[in-house]
C-alpha cells in the first residue's frame, strides 16, 4: 500500500514536471516582459488620457481623448511626423540595398574574409553618442570635413543643420552608417544557407552573376528581407538620439525651425522639457500605432515584391 | 534538477542575497557620522571655477570626496528638473542659473531650506530671487553677471580700429547703435574669417539684460510679445545680423568653443562669468583679449545659485559644502582666479578685488569695471520659464542668421512659441 501511494505520488509529480516545468522555464521572460514591457505600455496608455504634470508631484486629471485631439491639431506634431518619415526613407532604403550588396560581396571567397565580416559590424558596436558627435563635426558648417571635401570640387559650403534636406541627409547618413553592416551580416548568414547546387545548376545553364543574384539569391532571402525591413522600420521611426545630438543648440526642438525634429524627439520635448506627461504619452502611443501600420505595410509589400521573382 | 544540486543552488542564492544586502546597508549608511567616508556629488554647468577649492576642502575634511559633474546649460537644468520630478538621481549640490531659479523656487518643497543666517551678506535682489513662496531659501548665490564687452585688441588693430580700452568704450559708449556702426567699420577691414560678434542669441541676451523688465512682469505673466524693450532688443540684434556682423554661433556649443580658438569673432557680450569661459577656450590668445564697458552702461546677464535637493543622502554635509563654496572668502578667490563676480557686496570695496587686474585680459581693471557695474545693477525680475524663453528667442534669431526667415516671420513664430511655453 505504502509503495503504491509512493509510486502514485511520484507519477503525479512527474506528470506535473512534464506539464508544469515548461511554463516554469519560460516564466522569467514573461515576468520581465510584464514588468518592463507590458506594464509600462498599458500605464502609458492610461497616462495619455490624463492631463499629467510630472513636476507637480505627478498630479493628474482625467481628460479622455483631449491629448489626442490636441495632437492632431498640433502643427509641430505633423512637422515631426513628416521629418521622421523623410529621415526613415532616406536612411532605410539605401541602407538595405547597400547591405544586400555588401553581403553579396562578402559571400565570395575573399582574402581576410573573417576580418572583413567582423569589420562591417564595427560601426554597430560603437557608441551612438560618440558616432553622432564625430559625424556632427564632420558635417560642421565652418570647419567640417564634408564641406572641405565638397569645396575641393567647388560645391558649398553647406550649412548642414540649417536646411531641411541637408539635415535629413546628414542624419540619415549617420543612421545608415551604423546599421548597414548589421543588416549585411544578417543577409550574409541567410545567403550561406542557400544550397550551393542551385548556383551550380544556374552556372551550367549559363546564367550570369547578375541573373543568379536576382533569380536565386533575392528570392531565397525573402524571409530575411522581410525581417530586416520590418526591424528597420521599427528602429527607423523611433530615431531620437541622432537628431538630438546633431543640433548644436543642445535643445530637443531639432534645429532652429524644428527642421529635423522627429516624433520621438517631439515626445521627449513634451515629456521632459514641458513636463506634459499626458501629452507626451499620447504622442508615444500614436508613434507606436504609426510604426505598427508601417511595419505591416512593409511586410505586405516586401512579401509581394519577393514573390514576383518566383 | 537533482534535489541536492537544487539545495546547493538555493543556499548559494541565499548567501548572495545576504551578501548584497550587507553591502547595501554598508554603503548607504546614515549621514550623521562625522568621520564616515562619503562622496558629495556637485552637478554644475559651464565653469564655476571650483577646482582648487575642492582640493582645499577635501584637505580639511579628509572623509569627504567631492565629485563634480558638468553638463551643458540646457541639459543640466533639464536633467535637474527630471531628477527632482522622479525623486532620484540629483546631485548632493546642484547649480542653478538665474534663468531657471524661478522655476526651481516654485518647487521649493523639493529643496532643503538653507535658512536666513546669511541674508545680510548678500545683495538683496540676489537673496530674494531664490526665495520660495513660503519664505524658504533654496539656494546660496554664487555670482552675478554684470555686463561688459570683451574684445580682441589684436584683431581690432589689424582692422585699423581703435583698440585702447578707453577709446573703445568711448566709441560705443552711448548705445548699441554705435556698437553696430563700430562693427560695420570693423567688418570692412577685418581679417578674413573674423566676424564682429559671436552670435545673435548672445547679443540679444546682453541688450535685454539692460532693460528694467525682461520676459516676465512681476505677476509671472510673459510679456515678450508686448514689451517694447524686447522688441527694441530684437530689432537691434536683427540689424546687427543683417549688417553681416554675426559669426552665427550658438553660445556654449562645440562650434562656439571652436570659434574662440579660430578667432571667428572680435567681440563678445561679457558678463563676468564669460571671462572664465574665454580663459578656458582661448588659451592661445592670452593677453590679446581686453575688456571695455558695455554700450549704454549697466545690465546683467546670468549669475547662479547652489542648491541642495532634499532627495540627497548627505544633506548636512552638502549644506556645509555649499555654504563654504559661496562664503565671501571663496567667492573672492574664484573672482581673482577665474573671473566669476561675487554676489556679496562687502567684497566689492576690498582692495584685492576692486583693484584686481587680469593679465589674461591685457591687465584690464576688471575688478573696478565689474564691481562698479554690480553696484549700479538694477535687477530684472525672472519668471519661471525664463531660461526656455531665452532659448526660444535664440532659435528665432538663428533662423534669421540661417536665412530661413525674415525678421517679421521669425518674430511671429517666436511669440507664439513663447506663449506655448506658458501652457
Amino acid at each position: 500500500m505504502a509503495t503504491y501511494l509512493h509510486q502514485a505520488r511520484r507519477a503525479g509529480l512527474s506528470r506535473l514536471d512534464t506539464k508544469g516545468s515548461p511554463y516554469l522555464y519560460i516564466l522569467p521572460f514573461f515576468l520581465l516582459f510584464g514588468a518592463f514591457g507590458l506594464f509600462p505600455l498599458l500605464y502609458t496608455a492610461y497616462v495619455s488620457f490624463n492631463d499629467w504634470d510630472l513636476l507637480d508631484s505627478g498630479s493628474h486629471r482625467w481628460v479622455g481623448l483631449a491629448n489626442y485631439r490636441e495632437m492632431l491639431q498640433d502643427a509641430y506634431f505633423w512637422n515631426a511626423l513628416g521629418n521622421t518619415l523623410s529621415i526613415w526613407v532616406l536612411s532605410t532604403v539605401p541602407q538595405l540595398l547597400a547591405a544586400l550588396w555588401i553581403a553579396h560581396l562578402l559571400n565570395h571567397r575573399l582574402r581576410a574574409r573573417t576580418a572583413l565580416r567582423m569589420g562591417v559590424l564595427l560601426p554597430n558596436v560603437t557608441s551612438i553618442v560618440a558616432v553622432t558627435i564625430v559625424f556632427t563635426q564632420l558635417f560642421g558648417r565652418d570647419f567640417g570635413m564634408v564641406n572641405w571635401a565638397l569645396g575641393l570640387v567647388g560645391i558649398g559650403p553647406i550649412d548642414w543643420q540649417a536646411n531641411t534636406w541637408s539635415s535629413h541627409l546628414a542624419i540619415s547618413f549617420i543612421v545608415a552608417w551604423r546599421w548597414t553592416g548589421y543588416n549585411a551580416l544578417i543577409y550574409l548568414a541567410s545567403m550561406q544557407a542557400i544550397p550551393h547546387h542551385l548556383y551550380e545548376a544556374a552556372d551550367l545553364d549559363g546564367a550570369s552573376q547578375a541573373q543568379q543574384f536576382r533569380r536565386i539569391t533575392v528570392p531565397m532571402l525573402r524571409p530575411t528581407i522581410i525581417f530586416t525591413t520590418v526591424i528597420s522600420t521599427i528602429g527607423g521611426l523611433q530615431i531620437m538620439a541622432e537628431p538630438l545630438l546633431f543640433a548644436s543648440s543642445q535643445t530637443p526642438t531639432g534645429g532652429s525651425d524644428r527642421q529635423f525634429q522627429t516624433v520621438a524627439l517631439f515626445m521627449y520635448e513634451q515629456g521632459f522639457r514641458e513636463f506634459r506627461f499626458g501629452y507626451a504619452s499620447a504622442v508615444a502611443w500614436t508613434l507606436c500605432l504609426v510604426i505598427a501600420i508601417f511595419a505591416i505595410i512593409n511586410f505586405l509589400l516586401t512579401r509581394r515584391i519577393a514573390k514576383d521573382e518566383d | 534538477m537533482h534535489p541536492k544540486r537544487l539545495l546547493r543552488l538555493a543556499a548559494a542564492t541565499l548567501a548572495a542575497g545576504v551578501l548584497l544586502t550587507a553591502c547595501g546597508t554598508g554603503t548607504e549608511g546614515g549621514s550623521g557620522g562625522g568621520n564616515e567616508k562619503i562622496t558629495l556629488n556637485v552637478n554644475l554647468f559651464g565653469n564655476f571655477g571650483y577646482q582648487d577649492l575642492y582640493a582645499e576642502y577635501q584637505k580639511s575634511h579628509p572623509n569627504i570626496t567631492i565629485q563634480e559633474r558638468t553638463a551643458a546649460y540646457n541639459d543640466h537644468h533639464r536633467d535637474l528638473i527630471t531628477h527632482l520630478a522622479t525623486g532620484s538621481g540629483a546631485g548632493d549640490i546642484e547649480g542653478v542659473d538665474t534663468g531657471f531659479i524661478a522655476q526651481m523656487r516654485e518647487r521649493g518643497n523639493l529643496f532643503v531650506d538653507l535658512g536666513k543666517d546669511r541674508q545680510s551678506e548678500y545683495l538683496d535682489w540676489k537673496w530674494a530671487a531664490s526665495l520660495a513662496k513660503d519664505g524658504k531659501q533654496i539656494g546660496y548665490g554664487t555670482d552675478v553677471g554684470g555686463l561688459a564687452i570683451c574684445y580682441r585688441r589684436d584683431l581690432f588693430e589689424k582692422a585699423g580700429m581703435p583698440f585702447d580700452r578707453d577709446q573703445v568704450s568711448a566709441a560705443w559708449g552711448s548705445g548699441w547703435d554705435q556698437y553696430i556702426e563700430f562693427g560695420k567699420r570693423y567688418a570692412a577691414k577685418a581679417p578674413a574669417g573674423s566676424a564682429f560678434f559671436d552670435g545673435g542669441g548672445q547679443l540679444f541676451n546682453a541688450i535685454i539684460g539692460q532693460a528694467p523688465v525682461g520676459y516676465y512682469n512681476e505677476d509671472n505673466a510673459i510679456v515678450v510679445g508686448t514689451s517694447p524693450d524686447v522688441r527694441k532688443a530684437w530689432d537691434l540684434t536683427v540689424k546687427a545680423i543683417q549688417s553681416n556682423l554675426s559669426a552665427k554661433l550658438i553660445g556654449s556649443s562645440q562650434e562656439w568653443n571652436n570659434g574662440f580658438a579660430k578667432d571667428q569673432f572680435a567681440t563678445i557680450a561679457c558678463p563676468a562669468w564669460m571671462m572664465t569661459k574665454i580663459k578656458d577656450q582661448a588659451k592661445h590668445a592670452a593677453g590679446k583679449w581686453d575688456v571695455a564697458s558695455v554700450p549704454g552702461g549697466g545690465g546683467n546677464w546670468g549669475g547662479s545659485y547652489l542648491t541642495v535637493p532634499k532627495q540627497g543622502k548627505h544633506i548636512e554635509e552638502a549644506k556645509k559644502l555649499a555654504a563654504w563654496l559661496t562664503a565671501p572668502e571663496q567667492q573672492a578667490k574664484v573672482f581673482t582666479a577665474r573671473g566669476n563676480l561675487p554676489s556679496i557686496p562687502a567684497l566689492y570695496d576690498k582692495p584685492d578685488i576692486a583693484q584686481y587686474k587680469d593679465a589674461f585680459f591685457n591687465n584690464a581693471p576688471v575688478g573696478q569695471l565689474f564691481t562698479t557695474a554690480a553696484k549700479q545693477l538694477k535687477p530684472q525680475y525672472q519668471g519661471p520659464r525664463a531660461g526656455d524663453v531665452q532659448t526660444t528667442i535664440r532659435d528665432a534669431l538663428v533662423r534669421i542668421e540661417q536665412g530661413k526667415q525674415s525678421s517679421d516671420e521669425s518674430w511671429k513664430q517666436m511669440v507664439s512659441d513663447v506663449e506655448r511655453l506658458a501652457k
